[in-house]
């Protein structure tokens, strides 16, 4: 079995999956309960959100506990959104990010705020200058993703972060799913007000993630309750999971370079059987510039990428055909449409994403099988 | 562009000759600890300067590191230019740009050592400030009072640039004034005190009264993390657990109660000198400030001063609370110290302390308290003592 699929979820590494059954186990204690037993697991939360902060450059309390990426997006747009909406009401984003931070400007639409989706060009990535010419006087937010969890592509966050700089009542969320454990990602130094992060894109457990917030931004907490989370995200600690993703993060973050490296060498094979495919077409740019160490994407223009993806499941090699959270609509992808691709073309995406434990040889063996599953699928394809 | 090394400054400038080396000699090894897990750094005099080579160690984590620091009085990131005009002026703008406040007016300073160079310095100002100028919308040149003095260095070993002057913490190298106790409580003042002492050279080993159950055990992890933030500035910090349940119900079960704190410091301050004494310090530092609560008036402190004879000393003694906090918050123990959990001092507060005891009063009520010299040896006895590093590993280390 060759598992293709990291973009969409990672298998958690043995120690987290030992440490989470342990802290289960033993240190089942509610953090806000006065006895031992309560204090015990507020320390482990304490030392996690430390560990965490440590790993990014920034302070425990910039971490905020959530339970994935899609919350984190969620109690970042809605809680500025509501929080500050006083100051204006339009929002700047771009139309490649994920279902929960698109489906969040959806719903901020339906509730009155403008939506402002700066493009993106053909390679999928937008223009500093065109966000700072979409800022008016009534913008709050601006919420770019680092890595488009699609196509692999890099936002310039950095850049991002500088020009918005000059515009103190703008925050800016950045959704750094993706880029975590594989990017250099700084909040602090960037100039990012709001970032998400999930465990289990790196190796951590599923359903818990964190949002950091800057120092003296306020939000409009999404679930009300006994003020955990500096009275940001009500709800007994999920204490066994937030261990857990200490423990991924430091695990992640202590390799992440050298994986890195050994993740564009990968990429780099891997782009190089999908050139000599003449029936595939790789998005993006062919070499490493802008675009992340672990995903390559490509289209099979006339064939179903779902086709595709059960073609090579048969050799029991499993990829995907866009962000699991949407691969299961038939419509041509969002983030391939608004790179100006058209529907057919839109339709037949595919993604490949592996993790540093893979090897060259399961690079070559995969594009071994892609020739095949081309060669087999040729006759049924409809013609273009 | 990257920072390739840092220019250190010292010290207080009254000092002079041997002194100043000795100083500068002690802040640099300090320095050294401090920076140990960059292993690739390279430290260089010359020219009576002192440079660290950063040899591909990260600047911003460098940087935060010089800034804990006691002694160092600022350092400048100082990039590193090819000996050729281009590469010089590319290298002037980049490190203008890179500034964290960008300024409104700046000058250029060249200095060229090099005499081979083929521009004269003055040429050089004008040839790089207006490439500058050129790149830099708004900007403008004020040789008087400029927001930035953008320094250029053409010497045979390489041409310097740098601008950017970053403040360090200033004061005495760690540890160059000897050893004294401090009182910690988890209030917001007593580690601001400490560090300020540390910061003035002392090497500080904390004590702190607990009173289990009427103290929960958050308040002296409380302390734990309080002592280990400090630590952050040091090697480590010895932190002395007193037990001072005993003595506090003892007390409150038999005095008048508006004298209870007045009874209460005196105690802590005869077993901190007694603590001291056994642990070879020659002082005890507290966080008072002049009549910020009940038990820091004048006369309160006339009154409890009198069981010691060791100095007292007091950084925060004329401090308002505002400044006090603003140190807190930098070094950050602030977030640290709000945690809402009681220390013994706030607990069995009585209704209206008192703001002036008299000592004879006082005096004559210990007097009848026949148990209390014993019951001061026992806790200073039983007091547990506790190595608190940022390197030793904590509880639960192996989870995470």
């Amino acid at each position: 079995m060759l598992y293709f699929d990291h973009s969409a979820t990672t298998p958690p590494y043995k120690e987290v999956v030992e440490v989470v059954a342990e802290v289960m186990d033993k240190y089942y204690g509610n953090p806000s309960s006065l006895h031992r037993l309560g204090a015990e697991a507020e320390n482990l939360v304490r030392k996690a959100r430390q560990v965490i902060s440590d790993a990014f450059g920034v302070k425990p309390e910039n971490i905020i506990f959530t339970s994935g990426g899609t919350e984190s997006n969620n109690l970042a747009i809605k809680g500025i959104a509501m929080q500050y909406r006083h100051r204006g009401n339009h929002l700047i984003t771009t139309p490649i990010e994920h279902a929960s931070v698109y489906e969040c400007f959806r719903q901020l639409e339906q509730m009155g705020f403008r939506v402002t989706y700066v493009p993106v060009d053909s390679t999928g990535q937008v223009s500093v200058e065109e966000i700072r010419r979409a800022i008016t006087d009534e913008t709050i937010l601006v919420s770019v993703m680092h890595v488009n969890n699609e196509m692999g592509r890099i936002q310039n966050v950095e850049q991002i972060g500088r020009m918005l700089r000059e515009y103190p009542r703008v925050f800016f969320h950045v959704d750094a799913v993706q880029s975590v454990g594989k990017l250099q990602v700084e909040p602090a130094r960037w100039g990012i007000d709001l970032m998400s992060v999930s465990a289990h894109k790196i190796r951590g457990p599923k359903g818990i993630g964190f949002l950091y917030r800057r120092g003296g931004i306020r939000l409009h907490p999404l679930l009300a309750g006994g003020g955990q989370e500096f009275g940001l995200r009500a709800g007994t600690e999920n204490v066994p999971l937030i261990v857990g993703m200490a423990k991924a993060v430091r695990l992640t973050m202590e390799n992440r370079d050298k994986h890195a490296e050994h993740l564009y060498r990968l990429r780099k094979r891997l782009v190089e059987h999908i050139q000599n495919i003449p029936e595939l077409v790789l998005t993006g740019p062919a070499d490493d510039d802008g675009m992340a160490p672990h995903i390559v994407h490509f289209c099979y223009p006339g064939m179903k990428s779902e086709i595709f993806i059960h073609s090579l499941e048969k050799h029991k090699i499993y990829a995907s055909t866009r962000s699991a959270c949407s691969s299961g609509e038939e419509k041509p992808s969002r983030v391939l449409k608004a790179m100006g691709y058209d529907d057919e073309r839109a339709a037949s995406g595919v993604r490949i994403s592996f993790s540093p434990d893979q090897s060259m040889e399961h690079i070559d063996f995969l594009g071994e099988q892609l020739r095949k599953v081309v060669e087999k699928l040729k006759p049924v394809r409809s013609p273009s | 562009m990257n920072v390739q090394m840092i220019l250190l400054r010292f010290g207080e400038l009254t000092l002079k000759g041997k002194n100043r080396s000795r100083f500068e000699n002690q802040v640099l090894q300090h320095a050294k600890y401090m920076l140990r897990s960059f292993p690739r750094l390279h430290f260089i005099k010359t020219y009576g300067r002192i440079y660290i080579e950063l040899n591909g160690e990260p600047y911003e984590q460098v940087a935060a590191a010089l800034g804990k620091v006691f002694g160092l009085s600022s350092f400048s990131p100082v990039h590193k230019a090819e000996p050729n005009l281009a590469s010089i002026r590319e290298t002037a703008l980049q490190a203008v740009r890179e500034l964290p406040n960008r300024p409104k007016t700046f000058k250029v300073s060249v200095r060229r050592a090099d005499k081979h160079f083929p521009h004269s310095s003055q040429e050089l100002n004008g040839l790089i400030g207006g490439y500058v100028l050129r790149h830099m919308n708004g900007l403008k040149v004020d040789v008087h009072r400029p927001d930035v003095d953008l320094r250029v260095e053409i010497r045979e070993e390489g041409v310097f640039v740098y601008s950017e002057v970053v403040p360090g913490l200033g004061g005495y190298p760690f540890g160059s004034s000897g050893k004294a106790m401090l009182m910690l409580s988890g209030g917001i003042d007593s580690p601001v005190a400490g560090w300020l002492g540390m910061k003035r050279g002392l090497v500080i080993e904390a004590v702190h009264f607990h009173s289990f159950p009427y103290t929960s055990e958050r308040a002296q992890q409380k302390v734990v993390d309080l002592t280990r933030q400090l630590a952050g500035y040091t090697n480590g910090i010895k932190l002395h657990m007193v037990p001072f349940t005993e003595i506090q119900t003892k007390l409150r079960g038999g005095s008048r109660d508006n004298l209870l704190i007045t009874l209460m410091r005196r105690a802590m301050f005869r077993i901190t000198e007694k603590l001291a004494e056994k642990h070879d310090a020659l002082a005890i530092v507290t966080g008072e400030s002049l009549g910020q609560v009940a038990s820091q008036t004048l006369s309160n402190m006339y009154t409890i001063n009198q069981v010691v004879r060791m100095p007292i000393l007091r950084p925060l003694i004329t401090m308002d609370k505002t400044e006090i906090i603003r140190i807190a918050e930098m070094i950050e123990t602030y977030p640290i110290s709000i945690l809402p959990y009681e220390d013994c001092c706030t607990l069995f507060v009585p209704k209206n302390p008192t703001t002036n005891p008299s000592l004879r009063v006082v005096e004559r009520i210990e007097s009848r308290l026949e148990w209390l010299s014993d019951e001061i040896d026992k806790a200073v006895e039983h007091t547990e003592t506790e190595w608190i590093s940022q390197d030793t590993p904590g509880t639960h280390d192996e989870l995470f």
